[in-house]
């Protein structure tokens, strides 16, 4: 067995480049209201192509 | 920065910078946690000598091991640098786009829950609901200070949004009206204690909103202690049938039931288990935002308690997802795929820039929790901002502004945390609340824990 598992995750430093569209939910429009939970969100580039 | 920990037998490295996360096992953890202390023959020998009963472990694992560190550095994916915070996001700069209202279409309330950050309904101030007049010009002037932004967001909020579930209908028809015309799409919510819905308002719901939060505390003797009527009463037996029937028409798609837990029930987690077990499958639990002098507020010795209950519920949460029962806990509603760009990350929730709230009278007001507060009045949905300077402030918000997240392996998912929260904590909007800020780095790390179990276990849908 590997020692080390990469976890497939969105990379950040591309996102840099394609990302910043505004689409996505604003946090407190979904059940926070009383914190922030920017990371919960869904990118919707990602949804789209996911489709 | 890296961070390390352990959590349901699995052992984590977060790369913060980057976003990157792995599962390692037990000696990869013990050298990486090392590397940047020693160099590599003395880490080598040190993790030798901690692994000297162990005949699988020699050196020349190791030194793969060290390798596949190094492999994973170059290719940024561990101790990578913090490259976004040199970037020119010059967000004072930026076009104000706004993209989502809070609608306080009622300040007033049809239950009197005793933690209320509204003040029952009235935000400390008097009762009142919005006109349709007002909520119609509040999406005139969404739609107009929208730019080019497609979807916008408009949460029917309150006090109690169905006091006034007539001008809540007209003005979804309105806004309906607007999409064509303007290339938007409206997606409209609503929050509601649940004391008014009827077959109407879920069939307009279900037809309408694109989500909607019912709030409900959990257990009865919970839930009845805090979620009073104006005479004292509990609520739970009036509204958990109306809730099951709700989401029994909906379909188990697009609903939170959202609850607040207190000093009053530290044991928040059976109280999650408990709507599980009722069937629910999309929950959300807040911590009480209060004054630290009410007896049920929670307090920073609360802290290691409250990470135990997060605990609780994520290993349940594993149990049960194993079993293919398993159910949605809004904080641990990471998508390591398909989540936020580093540019939402870095701006944080958008309050008073891409998000405001609206009340009765049409003041705009930064977020919900700075309604009444009149340091941050913007202006009006007629007038516009009146109050550049409040909105500059929110602009510069962002999540480098906060001194003390800095060397944070949470930095990128909290995004310096809730600027009201902050503010009612310290006094300054760029602050830091401390326990909330403790009790979402918890939070986080059990999120991950899932998902790596997910995705090592083949338990992803």
């Amino acid at each position: 067995m590997a020692h080390i598992n990469t976890i497939n995750t969105r990379n950040l430093h591309e996102s840099a480049v394609n990302g910043g569209c505004g689409e996505c939910q604003t946090s407190c429009q979904s059940a926070s209201k009383t914190s922030c939970s920017v990371a919960n969100q869904k990118c919707e580039q990602c949804k789209k192509n996911n489709d | 920065m890296v961070h390390l920990y352990k959590n349901n037998g699995y052992n984590i490295v977060i790369d913060a910078n980057s976003g990157c996360v792995h599962s390692v096992d037990d000696v990869a953890y013990d050298m990486i946690g090392l590397f940047e202390t020693l160099d590599k023959q003395t880490l080598i020998d040190t993790v030798l000598k901690k692994y000297a009963d162990n005949p699988a472990v020699d050196e020349k694992e190791l030194e793969e091991i060290y390798a596949d560190i190094i492999a994973l550095k170059e290719s940024k994916q561990l101790f990578s640098e913090d490259e976004f915070a040199e970037f020119q996001w010059d967000f004072k700069k930026r076009n104000s786009v706004l993209k989502a209202i809070c609608l306080h279409v009622a300040h007033d309330c049809n239950l009197a829950c005793k933690y209320c950050f509204a003040g029952k309904g009235e935000y400390n101030g008097e009762k009142a609901l919005m006109s349709y007049e007002t909520g119609k010009q509040a999406l005139d002037f969404l739609v107009a200070n929208s730019g080019t932004r497609h979807n916008l967001e408009v949460d029917f909020f309150g006090g109690e949004p169905l006091m006034n579930f007539e001008v809540v209908k007209q003005l979804t028809a309105y806004g309906r009206s607007l999409e064509k015309k303007h290339n938007k799409n409206f997606r409209f919510t609503l929050t509601t204690n649940g004391i008014l819905v009827d077959d109407e308002v879920i069939d307009f719901c279900n037809r309408e909103m694109s989500n909607v939060v019912l709030s409900i505390d959990g257990r009865k003797c919970v839930n009845d202690r805090m979620r009073v009527s104006r005479n004292g009463l509990g609520s739970y037996d009036i509204i958990l049938p109306k809730f099951q029937d709700f989401i029994a028409k909906r379909g188990q798609r697009d609903y939170y039931l959202r609850g607040t837990y207190t000093g009053f029930n530290k044991d928040f987690a059976a109280d999650i288990l408990h709507l599980a077990d009722l069937g629910f499958r999309e929950l959300s639990m807040e911590p009480v935002v209060c004054d630290p002098k009410e007896e049920y507020a929670l307090h920073e010795e609360d802290v290691p308690a409250l990470c135990e209950q997060y605990q609780i519920l994520a290993d349940e949460m594993l149990r049960r997802k194993r079993e293919k029962n398993g159910f949605t806990f809004y904080h641990y509603m990471i998508d390591l795929m398909g989540g936020p760009c580093i540019a939402k990350r870095i701006s944080g929730c958008g309050v008073g820039v891409e998000y405001m709230a609206v009340t009765p009278a049409g003041e705009l007001y930064p977020c919900h929790q700075f309604v009444s507060e009149e340091r941050f009045l913007l202006g009006n949905v007629w007038d516009g901002v009146l109050h550049p300077e409040v909105l500059n402030e929110f602009k510069l918000c962002n999540v480098y502004a906060h001194e003390e997240c800095k060397d944070c392996f949470a930095l990128l998912y909290c995004s310096g945390g809730c600027a009201a929260n902050a503010y009612h904590s310290t006094g300054d909007i760029t602050g830091v609340y401390k326990l909330g800020c403790e009790l979402h780095k918890k939070r986080i790390e059990c999120a991950i824990m899932l998902k790596v179990a997910e995705q090592t276990e083949g338990l992803e849908e």
